[in-house]
């Protein structure tokens, strides 16, 4: 018996061409970031629905509301045909919608069928121990056949590989409501080749009985292979929607990604920085990453999809400022500005002067107590070299708006006069005229001989860059001179085709 | 041919996970048996019906203390409370159990609801655990001395003669030792809402987002603590026959130890109602070994405090290891 | 036009709260204490609520540190301290001297103690801190065998002497408490512990020194809580096994109710004299009414749960 005999009603199959899912101008404000305008979105029964995007695109945002875990803030939600204004999880679960995400919704300290129980309430009874094991046995074994995963096993002693096998399964398992949609955030991430063919012939399967999918991937093969529809997305508007067809390849997906040019790239200075200075971060390459290397007073560029060990590049370089690395040899001394301002950068009780502060105690400090003039006179002058907006520097920094906090985070680095300044993606979330007059200062301090890697997740920031590295998959598969660099070769370098 | 999707796992590093899964377990069994056999040679006399239940009194407040622990542990928490809250009982049962027995039953349901309030107090208001049980440990403590100002009082004779029964063949701690461990892992590892408490205490979003209550869930784990708590207090005045307000500040120690040791992780949502049975039996037995060594009870504290930095610390260790 | 400016300085100085509680209470204590009373009854409140803050400033650099960092063998080094401390003294003439020394070791083995656990063995802190404290009173109960040596004259009198009408004691803690605020506030020790406190990673991520500066805290709070023992023993002629006890829950009380973060990064040191002078004046109060000790206890229980419940609004 297929697991899927009982997942779709009666009702879905009459109905093909129903819209399951129907968004009508939906957007989404997070604070004065807009992260979702006017969407339109049909994900019709039966069909895989691809959703393609660069970063910030608003991918996340879309499925984040559909599965009832974000509220839109504009626009009208309907599922099955009927008006949805108050979706909460619990609600999207029970009217057929599944979710697999990238960050796991799993509980380590339980079993793997005590997990599949926390999504079926109504598997009580006795013996509902047998059935959970039962029910997700199935769903593995239909999905991934051949998998060695132990249903009685602790989730937290599985790697992530299996854990995210036990998600897609669980998302499929049926008790009462019939599965009619399962959205999968990049669920082939974390699957090696085989289980993630498999999963990917398995949706064609469910398809055929009548469920939906909603699509999220880096990899253009398995969109190509596998999608019927694409919406291409970009700065949180829907720009494109492709049926798929013979004449859909990678370059056009690639191109509609990038096509929309309505605005020039911002940019400081000129680009006239050769590669060739005293080598200030070097490292080795392995395991299928390129060498990397930066130079005296060169910005460098580090892009590719979100997550892809960008991250973890900086956090590198960082510690081994600090302790003795083989792969990774740093010169001179590091300072590192969070993209994550709430949860990496900021001292939320502190003032602006003391937040600033804090990366060069030892420059306002005298027979080692810090002389309380001296820190505001540093922090007067770098609120003015930065124009921080705030009335005066004793003022707390929770109050400031999310650019000037920025700026403060940068000043703090600059301050340290650092030979290494690591950007965390530090622009997300900020407004233009702080952009334009940063991305200045970044140019004058690399004229003075500092170095800066730069993450960002906005491929019109590396417009600022000597050089670009593309990441993909925790390796440096790419370098991009600033001669050849344009968008099409970055979000081309930043999917995988194969 | 295409590449394995997930290599079989060798013999090896098959047989690691399976030892950590009954380390957890084996641990304190082990150590429990160890320490029942080196009393057994050092006092041979243990070894008899009323030798195990002489060396096993007070392990019936103990068990339940512990158990209590284990309920807030499960979702993350820790109770240090749970010593003036089993005082609190002791009082409430010396003064009114004898003479107004309805009273009493209503006190004592008003002291279960008082956990749940703790427990409902620190999910709404998302306040750590432990600053708050402290707080109504003297709150607890404040009732007792209220009830019963100076030790006295006596427990009803029934519970003392319940607590004096003696069951034949075996004895009666090791007996109530069995049915705790019993329905305690039936309750929190066998359950489906079992599990939904453990998964609480260890993703306590993806709980949510699949739509369960916290508050529930914390209250309900708060009120089974508080009904061990109760039965604590209730064995402990049949065995000690008179009230005491300051009797139970030791079974705040007693329980954590006794529930870590047993297997419990402070991080949440890993326990074990058997693992806490071995747990409480070692905490148990680690003073009258010390008195069978002849090494003054003065270190008592010491030992039970070391113990349950020892197993923390091998635990770490062993964390590296795998690593 | 000042309404808003005062209710903003009031929110970021939470401290004000817990003088005007103690004064409230302090009000309403008058009618029960004529004339001379008044007096008597500040000093000894004073005297009083200076233990409260001698284990109080520890605790809340400890609290200060956020990540659940917390010491809760205050108790047992009190203890331990009080009976080391009068046993090393002696009558001789430098009796104090030895007193104090021997204080301060003990203080500072037993900070170390506690932050071995805390830091190498990733023990979480109100564990290592619980179990380490269970080890300090058994090796005082050991130590001391009952018996508590006689205190050493020069320390007796400090504890009693007034200069002024104020208890030499709390003229030395004042002292010491803005020594506490002055390295909060202006050296790099004291920034790294409230950075830490507020945002850990970010600390971590600027480069400060974080392991270090947790173990020099810790062995500070076992330092001011071993001391808090002799001087609490030499005022009452001698150490005893409960000594320690109620300080657990008080030394947390003052750090909560003086204003100061429980998450960590916000300390107030003012406060700390306010949420002393606050506690101390209430169970004045209360047993100037005449209420048992029962009551006392559960009003300082509520209190706590009250204010803990107030003031940390989810955010």
């Amino acid at each position: 018996m297929s697991l899927l005999n009982h997942t779709i009603s009666q009702q879905a199959l009459d109905a093909p061409a129903e819209a399951f899912v129907e968004l009508a101008g939906v957007g989404k404000q997070f604070g004065a970031v807009r992260a979702l305008s006017d969407v339109d979105l049909r994900i019709t029964a039966g069909r895989m629905t691809s959703v393609l995007g660069h970063n910030g695109a608003g991918k996340s945002t879309l499925i984040r509301i559909i599965a009832g875990l974000v509220k839109p803030s504009a626009g009208r939600v309907r599922i099955a045909g009927d008006a949805e204004d108050k979706l909460s999880p619990r609600h999207a679960l029970s009217l057929g919608i599944r979710c697999v995400f990238q960050e796991l919704s799993l509980c380590d300290s339980l079993t793997v069928y005590e997990n599949t129980r926390v999504l079926h309430p109504n598997l009580t009874g006795r013996r509902w121990r047998n059935r959970s094991r039962a029910l997700i046995q199935q769903s593995l074994d239909t999905i991934f056949p051949g998998h060695d995963i132990d249903v009685n096993e602790l989730v937290g002693r599985l790697s992530i590989g299996r854990r995210q096998m036990i998600e897609i399964a669980r998302a499929f398992t049926v008790t009462d409501v019939p599965v009619r949609l399962v959205i999968l955030d990049e669920p082939t991430s974390a699957l090696d080749a085989k289980a993630a063919n498999q999963l990917m012939q398995f949706t064609r399967r469910v398809r055929q009985e009548g469920c939906s999918c909603l699509f999220v991937s880096h990899r253009l093969r398995e969109i190509l292979d596998y999608t019927d529809d694409i919406v291409v997305m970009r700065d949180g508007r829907v720009t494109d929607t492709i049926v798929m067809g013979p004449n859909v390849s990678a370059s056009i997906l690639v191109e509609k990604m990038g096509a929309v040019h309505d605005e020039a790239p911002l940019q400081a200075g000129s680009p006239t920085r050769k590669a060739d200075g005293r080598s200030v971060v070097d490292i080795t390459g392995s395991n299928g990453s390129i060498p990397f290397r930066a130079t005296k007073g060169e910005i460098v560029g580090l892009s590719g999809l979100a997550g892809q060990g960008q991250r973890e590049l900086l956090l590198q370089v960082l510690s081994a400022t600090q302790r003795l690395d083989s792969h990774c040899k740093v010169t001179g001394k590091a300072a590192y500005v969070a993209g994550d301002r709430q949860s990496e950068g900021l001292f939320p009780l502190w003032t602006v002067a003391e937040n600033l502060s804090i990366g060069s105690l030892s420059k306002v400090c005298r027979l080692g107590v810090i002389s309380l003039r001296r820190e505001r006179t540093l922090a007067e002058r770098w609120r003015a070299a930065l124009s921080i907006r705030a009335p005066r520097v004793a003022y707390p920094i929770r109050l400031l708006s999310g650019g000037n906090q920025q700026k403060v985070l940068v000043a703090r680095a600059f301050a340290s006069e650092p030979d290494v300044v690591l950007f965390d993606d530090p622009m997300r979330g900020v407004d233009v005229n702080t952009k334009t007059e940063l991305y200045g200062q970044v140019r004058r301090l690399a004229d003075s001989g500092c170095t800066f890697l730069w993450y960002t997740t906005e491929i019109a920031e590396l417009w600022n860059c000597d050089r670009v590295y593309i990441l993909r998959n925790g390796r440096i598969t790419e370098e991009i001179p600033r001669h050849a660099l344009s968008e099409e070769r970055v979000i081309s370098a930043s999917f995988e085709r194969t | 041919m295409q590449s394995v999707t997930v290599s079989r796992r060798n013999g090896l590093s098959g047989l690691a996970p399976l030892l950590a899964q009954h380390t957890r377990l084996a641990v304190p069994a082990v150590a429990l048996a160890a320490m029942v056999g080196f009393s057994v040679i050092l006092q041979p006399r243990v070894m008899s019906y009323f030798g195990l239940t002489l060396l096993l009194r007070y392990s019936e407040p103990l068990l339940f203390a512990t158990m209590a622990q284990l309920c807030i542990l499960t979702v993350g928490d820790v109770d240090l409370s749970i010593g003036p809250f089993i005082s609190l009982v002791n009082c409430i049962v010396s003064v009114s159990a004898t003479s107004s027995p309805t009273r009493c039953a209503l006190e004592l349901i008003g002291c279960v609801i008082g956990y749940v309030i703790m427990g409902a107090f620190i999910q709404v208001r998302a306040l750590p655990s432990i600053v708050v049980t402290l707080g109504f440990s003297f709150i607890w403590l404040g009732f007792a001395l209220l009830t019963l100002p100076t030790p006295g009082g006596s427990a009803p004779d029934w519970l003392v003669s319940m607590m004096a029964f003696q069951p034949p063949l075996i004895p009666m701690p090791i007996l109530l030792a069995v049915m705790v461990a019993v329905v305690g892992d039936i309750l929190l590892l066998r359950t489906g809402y079992g599990a939904i408490l453990r998964g609480i205490g260890s993703n306590a979003t993806a709980i949510q987002q699949a739509g369960w209550s916290l508050l529930i869930g914390r209250t309900v784990l708060y009120g089974a603590a508080g009904l061990c708590g109760v039965l604590s207090g209730l064995t402990l005045s049949g065995l000690n026959t008179t009230g005491d307000p300051w009797v139970g500040a030791q079974y705040t120690l007693l329980s954590i130890a006794g529930a870590i040791i047993g297997g419990a992780e402070f991080s949440g949502g890993i326990v074990s109602p058997i693992g806490a049975v071995f747990g409480a039996g070692i905490m148990l037995l680690s003073g009258s070994l010390l008195s069978f060594l002849d090494i003054s009870t003065d270190w008592q504290l010491s030992v039970q405090g070391g113990l349950l930095t020892l197993v923390l610390a091998l635990r770490t260790f062993s964390a590296w290891g795998v690593r | 036009m000042t309404s808003p400016n005062v209710r903003q300085w009031v929110s970021s100085n939470a401290w004000v709260w817990s003088y005007a509680g103690a004064f409230l209470v302090f009000v309403a204590m008058l009618p029960f204490t004529s004339g001379h009373g008044v007096i008597q009854t500040t000093q000894v409140a004073l005297q009083f609520s200076t233990f409260y803050v001698m284990v109080g400033l520890g605790q809340m650099l400890v609290i200060a540190l956020g990540n659940g960092n917390i010491d809760l063998s205050i108790p047992g080094v009190i203890t331990l301290g009080g009976f080391v401390g009068l046993g090393a003294g002696g009558d001789g003439p430098w009796g104090a001297a030895t007193a104090a020394g021997a204080t301060l070791l003990v203080g500072i083995s037993a900070g170390l103690v506690n932050a071995i656990p805390v830091r190498i063995l990733r023990i979480p802190p109100m564990i290592a801190t619980l179990s380490s404290g269970f080890v300090f009173q058994s090796v005082a109960i050991a130590y001391s065998r009952g018996a508590s040596a006689a205190p050493p004259a020069l320390l007796a009198d400090v504890t009693t002497h007034r200069s002024a009408g104020v208890p030499d004691l709390t003229i030395i803690f004042v002292f010491l408490s803005v020594v506490v605020a002055f390295t909060l506030r202006c050296t790099k020790f004291g920034r790294t512990i409230l950075a830490l406190g507020q945002n850990a990673r970010a600390a971590g991520l600027t480069g400060l020194r974080v392991g270090p500066t947790i173990t020099f805290v810790y062995i500070i709070s076992s330092t001011f809580a071993a001391f808090t023992g002799l001087l609490l023993a030499a005022s009452v002629g001698g150490a005893s096994l409960d000594m320690g006890q109620d300080y657990l829950l008080f030394s947390i009380a003052v750090v909560v109710l003086g204003g100061a973060a429980i998450s960590g990064g916000r300390a107030s040191t003012a406060g700390v004299w306010g949420a002393g002078l606050l506690l101390v004046l209430s169970v004045t109060l209360l047993n100037v009414i005449g209420v048992s000790v029962g009551v006392r206890f559960l009003v300082t229980g509520l209190i706590i749960v009250l204010v803990l419940g107030l003031a940390n609004r989810r955010a």
